[in-house]
């Protein structure tokens, strides 16, 4: 290879697109990392603060898509500070600067505000895909800008961000001449939307593959929406709490009979019987489905559509499907692939019969056999349904249970889930990502440790009795790259056993554990290449400046992460960066 | 006098108190919200024993807390906002706001679920409070009126009632407060 020219070389380069495989290629040697970076167009930031843009753009001068991810995941669940960090706006400001070409970007986790999105808007000229997930800081008026300023536009995607909806004509912003959009969704946002706009813009976009809109669209607009855009292979609807008229049932139908390339349906944050009985014809194409919004549809009517769904490949509901749902599902959905039941009653204050047990998780994973990830939440678990499941599916990547009430052992045996959660690691040699739950203690860490090769990210909660679970852990799962733990008695002799662990991981998350202030004093110290982070919501938030005694007190939050660019500057008095 | 020394029996009885349970364990306590970190209740010798503590647990609480545990279920709050919302009016539990009015003696409170758009909401509050608001317009707000309603939303500001959509105002309204048009001048003269 290195008596080919380096266009060449380049041009073999080409056909290689995983992040992993070109971060493997530009460690082979000097010259091969200077072809590889000079010609990378595609880059992915696991942690924004791992490094910095001026670094990052040195290295990548063809940069040209860009993802990049903020706070750390437990953020979702409210534990991480509002104020914490994740600004995008430095980066934008780096790359305008240096007049990156940049084209794509994809934001999750991160603080985007309207300033950031103008800027974006007005520095790159081919500018072409927006992608934000479960963002926040921005309004429609950012928006508008993206809207009016982006010549080239092609996608628009925001996914269950906080967006401050000003109510304002930010669909009215793309230029009459924009007529590039394939992808278009504010499923998110909260106000009334332009519908006169709405129309317009779709009706310009013969090349729309996927439209998502928001609540506000009503049943006639989403009608005549898909009268004028039948190409559309995936649909988000809005919210249809009544039951529509003939004449409205008719023309809907209608439309949706037209949309023969449909695969994907969402939306549906609430939708009567009758309106969803509308998309029956199309249902038999549909390999996508998102119902995890209709809190108020009963699972009879969510079982009769499910009938119709044999090529589905995703399934995203509510536990209100009950087992008999996901027997039902189970019978027919043949090609399911992924699985994620999420809870309709999030403060477990009704006596909810119909919800799903193991029972449904069995019948599923013996009826589809290409099941590979699931997220599960429910209010029991037996370990023989969790061995079971390990024997019919020993296929699966992702496993993500979540039992309700923490520390709930097996329900007809008492036990914890030990046994269980071991079936599920031994047979599934891929498994890259694994969430426990249920009674728990160090035996199920020792199972992950010793069975679970390929786990890149852990979650724990509520679980283990002491320093060993963790170790276990740690010790066991080479390729571990996300660790986060709440609520769980692991301490500093977990947390200092392998300092050089952390270099091969992204990030570890550890709340309401048992580390103490001085324990991660030291990790710091051992550690310079870490970020070790103290998050302390308090009034007093001037740790460093307490005395000795204090460094017993037990840390509220810790986050650390591997970086090569030193402490960050813009954290927020709540965090401290020992 | 008796129901003092009942007051201070009680809460000595209750540091006295035999039941299942570690040391520092808390219950009850519906007025703080409470974190529970169950990183003691980890260090459990019995499953049967266990099973006792959470179910003696469960009758020291009426209803409904168990006590909520910050950040759990682990479900994203964009997900939790958008299913509660719709639970809460199906339940009729309703979202009651404090209502005051400058110069009143003492507040009101209102439910804001029971209102579909701001004309009934308006009509309800002239008809409480006895004063008549005239007509809002998007630029200048109520102008001329006597009386300005507005509110104090999640972040702590002070806004006109009417210039968000109806859905943001009832999800993101913490309190109402009625004032004086005088004062209200600087209010409504538009962004």
């Amino acid at each position: 290879m290195n008596y080919f020219p380096d266009e060449v070389i380049e041009h073999i380069f080409d056909f290689i697109s995983s992040h992993k495989d070109r971060n493997s290629i530009s460690l082979v040697s000097k010259s091969w990392h200077k072809i590889e970076r000079c010609s990378r167009k595609r880059v992915f930031i696991g942690n924004c603060y791992a490094i910095n843009p001026e670094r990052l753009i040195e290295r990548f001068p063809s940069l040209r898509s860009l993802t990049l991810k903020g706070k750390p995941h437990f953020a979702d669940f409210n534990l991480v500070p509002h104020e914490w960090g994740g600004f995008v706006h430095p980066w934008i400001v780096a790359l305008a600067k240096a007049r990156v070409g940049l084209q794509e970007l994809r934001l999750k986790r991160m603080v985007v505000s309207d300033e950031s999105l103008e800027l974006l808007s007005r520095s790159f000229a081919s500018f072409k895909s927006l992608v934000l997930v479960s963002c926040e800081g921005f309004t429609t008026d950012g928006l508008a800008s993206v809207a009016a300023n982006c010549r080239h536009l092609r996608e628009l995607d925001l996914q269950e961000n906080e967006i401050e909806d000003h109510r304002g004509q930010w669909l009215n912003c793309f230029p009459e001449s924009s007529t590039a959009l394939t992808s278009l969704n504010f499923s998110c946002l909260k106000g009334e939307t332009n519908l006169a706009a709405l129309e317009r813009l779709v009706a310009r976009s013969p090349n729309l593959e996927s439209l998502k809109v928001n609540r506000a669209v009503p049943l006639d607009a989403l009608t005549r929406l898909m009268s004028c855009a039948p190409q559309l292979v995936d649909l988000g609807v809005g919210s249809y709490e009544n039951e529509p008229d003939q004449e409205s049932f008719m023309k809907l139908m209608a439309a949706i009979k037209k949309c023969t390339e449909l695969r994907s349906l969402s939306g549906f944050s609430e939708v009567a019987p009758l309106c969803l009985s509308a998309f029956y014809p199309i249902c038999q194409n549909l390999t996508s489905l998102n119902l995890s919004y209709a809190a108020e549809i009963q699972g009879n009517h969510l079982i009769r559509f499910i009938q119709f769904c044999k090529r589905l490949q995703r399934l995203w509901i509510l536990d209100s499907i009950g087992d008999k749902g996901l027997e039902v599902g189970a019978s027919t959905c043949k090609e399911l692939q992924e699985l994620r039941v999420f809870p309709s009653d999030l403060h477990d204050e009704e006596d909810n019969d119909t919800a799903v047990t193991e029972i449904g998780l069995v019948a599923i994973s013996a009826g589809c056999p290409k099941l590979h990830s699931i997220l599960y939440f429910c209010k029991q678990m037996t370990n023989a349904a969790l061995i079971t499941v390990a024997k019919n599916c020993p296929n699966f990547i992702r496993f993500r249970l979540c039992i309700l009430e923490p520390n709930k052992p097996d329900h007809t045996t008492s036990q914890s889930l030990d046994e269980g959660f071991g079936a599920i690691v031994q047979a599934c040699k891929g498994l890259r990502r694994l969430s426990v739950s249920g009674l728990l203690t160090d035996k199920v860490f020792l199972y992950i440790g010793m069975y679970a090769e390929q786990l890149e990210m852990l979650s724990i909660a509520f679980a283990g009795d002491t320093d060993k679970g963790m170790l276990y852990v740690l010790n066991g799962c080479k390729k571990m790259r996300k660790l986060e733990i709440r609520d769980s008695p692991f301490g500093n002799a977990a947390l200092l056993a392998d300092v050089d662990k952390y270099r091969t991981m992204r990030s570890l998350w550890m709340s309401s554990c048992e580390v103490t202030l001085g324990g991660c004093k030291r990790l710091a110290r051992n550690a310079p290449w870490l970020n070790v982070e103290i998050i302390n919501e308090n009034e007093n938030n001037d740790l460093m400046e307490r005395n000795e005694e204090d460094e017993r007190e037990k840390v509220d939050r810790l986050y650390l992460y591997r970086t090569v660019v030193g402490a960050r500057k813009d954290a927020p008095p709540c965090v401290t960066i020992l | 006098m008796e129901n003092v020394g009942v007051c201070d029996e009680f809460v000595n009885l209750k540091a006295t108190e035999l039941r299942l349970g570690l040391p520092g364990t808390e219950d009850g306590g519906e007025e703080e919200r409470q974190k529970v970190s169950c990183c003691k209740s980890n260090k459990r010798a019995f499953p049967e024993t266990e099973k006792d503590i959470e179910s003696t647990g469960k009758t020291e609480t009426a209803s409904p807390p168990k006590a909520q545990i910050v950040g759990w279920p682990p479900v994203r709050s964009y997900r939790k906002n958008n299913i509660q919302t719709k639970k809460n009016e199906s339940e009729g539990q309703g979202m009651y706001v404090k209502v005051s009015m400058d110069g009143a003696p003492y507040l009101r409170k209102i439910d804001l679920t029971v209102y579909k758009q701001y004309p009934e909401l308006m009509k309800l509050l002239e008809n409480m409070f006895k004063f008549s608001v005239g007509k809002y317009c998007e630029r200048e707000g109520y102008k001329d009126s006597e009386f300005v309603p507005t509110y104090e939303d999640k972040d702590g500001d002070w806004m006109l009632v009417g210039d968000v959509p109806w859905e943001m105002f009832v999800s993101s309204c913490k309190r109402l407060r009625i004032m004086k048009g005088s004062e209200a001048k600087g209010l409504g003269c538009g962004v």
